[in-house]
């Protein structure tokens, strides 16, 4: 059949659709009104996608995808005292939450004791309040170690929150070969987005390598590095600043390991990534699909690892932070399910999910249960898990895994043009850049070509009942500071100042200092006093004046 | 001023508004992080800041507010308007309010809205400088 158009002149076929207009992204890139095999001409596919299981890996990390095992629904969670957040962690396990993963307050983040005057009205707040091994003791009573995977999320204080839960296992007579979990220990992504750094690069830096040094050598279920790319995503960041950040900062704690003597083969498996996703299902599922071929080819090409799975790059996701709007907030609820869609078809071996209230507050049980359950709908009512890869092969998904490849890889020169990333971070190119991109992002929402339903498309004039929100208790310092002073009465004076002496001395060492850090909170040393030590040995990160 | 009071480390929404009322051509100063109420009162006095804006997504919003009046008043700086921002539950807005801060802007709100709250808190207390002189 010859087609024609209304004047009765030859048409050629897809001539309509080709010419319709292009969309153009935040990022500059523009998106074809159809994609045709013409877009992947070039693709080839054992080199390109290959099978799951197999480098690159675009496909997926493991060879069967989610046919045998789903990603780890692990939702983020801690507030109050250690019994809070134990009962909480209870809770969500019978949700089917799979592991824990730990939310620390502002103060022990930061390597504060409660009773210091800085804490006041942060204790318990946006996290839970950890002093002394006491309240890791309380927190993990009932969460067996050897059963239910540990997730551990904070910056600087990476080491010391380690050495706790090495010291909790100790206590439960659970084998550290038996530990599974992830800890953060990430603090090149703290520097440019979430601030919970205490020192200079070079230092936190030896910390981290030490971690990881311990964790290759002695558990090997777990992951001593969890990446944060979601930091950038958080502060607006685009997939390839994100990606290619992480990227960077991964590979200096690589860097660091092998340098160490330790091989790309034992520490490789053990790096795993954090990213953010958003409600462009198809680009986020683009980008953790040109994220795994990326790594791969990375780390082969870097370090020349004779075991794949040191090439395979294997993460968590979360939906959440800025993508849930404080305006008309039961819309959250929608936003999260294509925030998940695009995470399972991009392959996450994790997902965290906010509550639909989190401009608010922290979760309350009923939002977190249905963020599980937003999940789990995902999982056992979609047939997004029925095969492996479901988008592999669209013209659409292969053409934007191929863009943001290129895109990351142009990011990552154009860090290493700017010194590194240890230097881009310092001079505070990195967060201006972020800062720049996401006025952009606003005032584009502001004209009203950036769309949200709810706040600037089909936004309801009328008053919004009150959401019901988490309520901090407001015992909750009391019963820390108090629990502290017990804990500090109670405890072998002599032993702790014993175990922070040998701190001190280690420091000036090149001793890893993970098994010292763990004696001295053995001794329920707090972490106001072991911060101390690092702290006099260190000295501070200065934040760039960028502003 | 734009400060961040207390220990949270997410400056982006500090950052935006920074930008857009430079934009707008207001001179501005950050504080930077993890500033005490005592050292974003002293700054803010020493500076004489025609409006003092602080950023909180740490939930700490309440205590921390009061620190920084209490601190202002102290060194007989309370005439200087407080705006306050972020996470801010909309239980909290009526008791900041109460406290004295001049309005209330949650994540939501759009710059432009921001930006002209904080002239126009400015442009009061230049009246009232203006009338002092």
């Amino acid at each position: 059949m010859t087609l024609r158009n209304s004047a009765g002149q030859r048409k050629e076929r897809g001539s309509v659709v080709k010419a319709a207009p292009r969309r153009i992204t935040e990022d500059g890139v523009a998106i074809d009104p159809l994609y045709t095999p013409e877009h992947i001409v070039d693709l080839n596919y054992q080199q390109d996608l290959g099978y799951p299981g197999e480098p690159p890996f675009t496909r997926h990390p493991y060879a069967t995808g989610y046919l045998e095992r789903l990603w780890q629904m692990r939702l983020y969670s801690g507030f109050g005292n250690a019994e809070d957040t134990n009962a909480r962690w209870k809770f969500l396990l019978n949700s089917g939450n799979m592991g824990v993963s730990a939310a620390f307050d502002m103060p022990s983040q930061l390597g504060m004791d409660s009773d210091n005057p800085q804490a006041a009205g942060e204790i318990g707040r946006v996290g839970v309040a950890v002093d002394t091994l006491k309240d890791f003791e309380i927190m993990f009573r009932g969460v067996p170690l050897d059963k239910v995977a540990a997730s551990l999320n904070t910056g600087d204080s990476s080491i010391i929150m380690f050495a706790m839960l090495v010291a909790v296992a100790e206590k439960q007579g659970v084998p550290l070969n038996r530990i599974s979990g992830s800890l953060s220990n990430d603090i090149l992504c703290e520097y440019v987005a979430r601030g919970t750094w205490l020192y200079p690069p070079k230092y936190s830096l030896r910390l981290n390598t030490d971690i990881t040094e311990y964790s290759v050598r002695h558990m090997p279920r777990y992951f001593p590095h969890n990446v944060r790319g979601i930091l950038v995503h958080e502060s607006h960041g685009s997939p390839a600043q994100e990606i290619g950040f992480s990227f960077a900062a991964a590979l200096e704690y690589l860097d660091r390991a092998v340098a160490r003597g330790i091989s790309i083969d034992d520490v490789g498996p053990r790096i795993s990534f954090f990213f953010g996703a958003g409600t462009r299902i198809f680009e986020e599922a683009a980008k953790f699909r040109a994220a795994r071929r990326l790594w791969a080819r990375t780390v082969r090409e870097r370090y020349s690892p004779t075991r794949p799975e040191a090439m395979c790059m294997r993460f968590t996701s979360c939906f959440g932070g800025h993508w849930y709007r404080a305006k008309d907030p039961m819309v959250n609820v929608a936003r999260a399910a294509y925030g998940v869609l695009g995470c399972v078809l991009g392959g996450t071996q994790g997902m965290l999910l906010g509550g639909y209230d989190e401009a608010f507050a922290l979760p309350t049980e009923r939002t977190q249960r249905l963020a599980l359950q937003t999940q789990q709908v995902c999982a056992y009512e979609t047939d997004a898990t029925a095969t492996v890869d479901p988008l592999g092969g669209s013209y659409f998904v292969e053409t934007l895994t191929n863009k943001i490849e290129a895109d990351t890889q142009a990011y990552m020169k154009h860090l290493q043009d700017m010194g590194g990333i240890l230097e881009a971070v310092q001079s505070g190119a990195v967060q201006r850049g972020l800062a720049d991109r996401y006025y952009q992002i606003r005032q584009a929402e502001e004209r009203g070509e950036r769309l949200v339903v709810g706040v600037n498309l089909y936004a309801s004039e009328e008053p919004e009942p009150a959401p019901e929100l988490h309520a901090m208790n407001p015992d909750v310092a009391r019963r820390q500071i108090q629990r502290l002073h017990q804990v500090k009465a109670e405890r072998d004076t002599a032993g702790v100042e014993a175990a922070l002496d040998r701190l001190a001395e280690a420091v000036n060492t090149t001793d890893n200092l993970v098994p010292v850090v763990v004696q001295a909170v053995s001794s329920y040393a707090t972490m106001g006093e072991i911060t101390g030590v690092f702290k006099r040995a260190f000295g501070s990160f200065q934040e760039p004046r960028s502003f | 001023m734009i400060a961040k009071p207390g220990l949270d480390g997410h400056d982006m929404g500090a950052k935006v508004i920074i930008r857009a009322l430079r934009d707008a051509g207001m001179e501005v100063i950050y504080s930077g992080l993890r500033q005490t109420p005592e050292q974003v009162a002293a700054a803010a006095t020493q500076e004489d800041v025609d409006v003092l804006g602080l950023s909180f997504l740490s939930g700490a919003h309440v205590e921390h507010t009061r620190l920084t009046l209490a601190a202002l008043a102290a060194r007989g700086a309370d005439d200087i308007p407080l705006i306050v921002g972020g996470t801010i539950p909309p239980s909290d807005i009526p008791i900041l309010l109460k406290m004295g801060v001049k309005a209330v802007f949650v994540t939501e709100a759009a710059l432009s809205e921001i930006v002209a709250g904080f002239f126009a808190a400015a442009s009061k207390i230049n009246d009232i400088k203006e009338e002092k002189q």
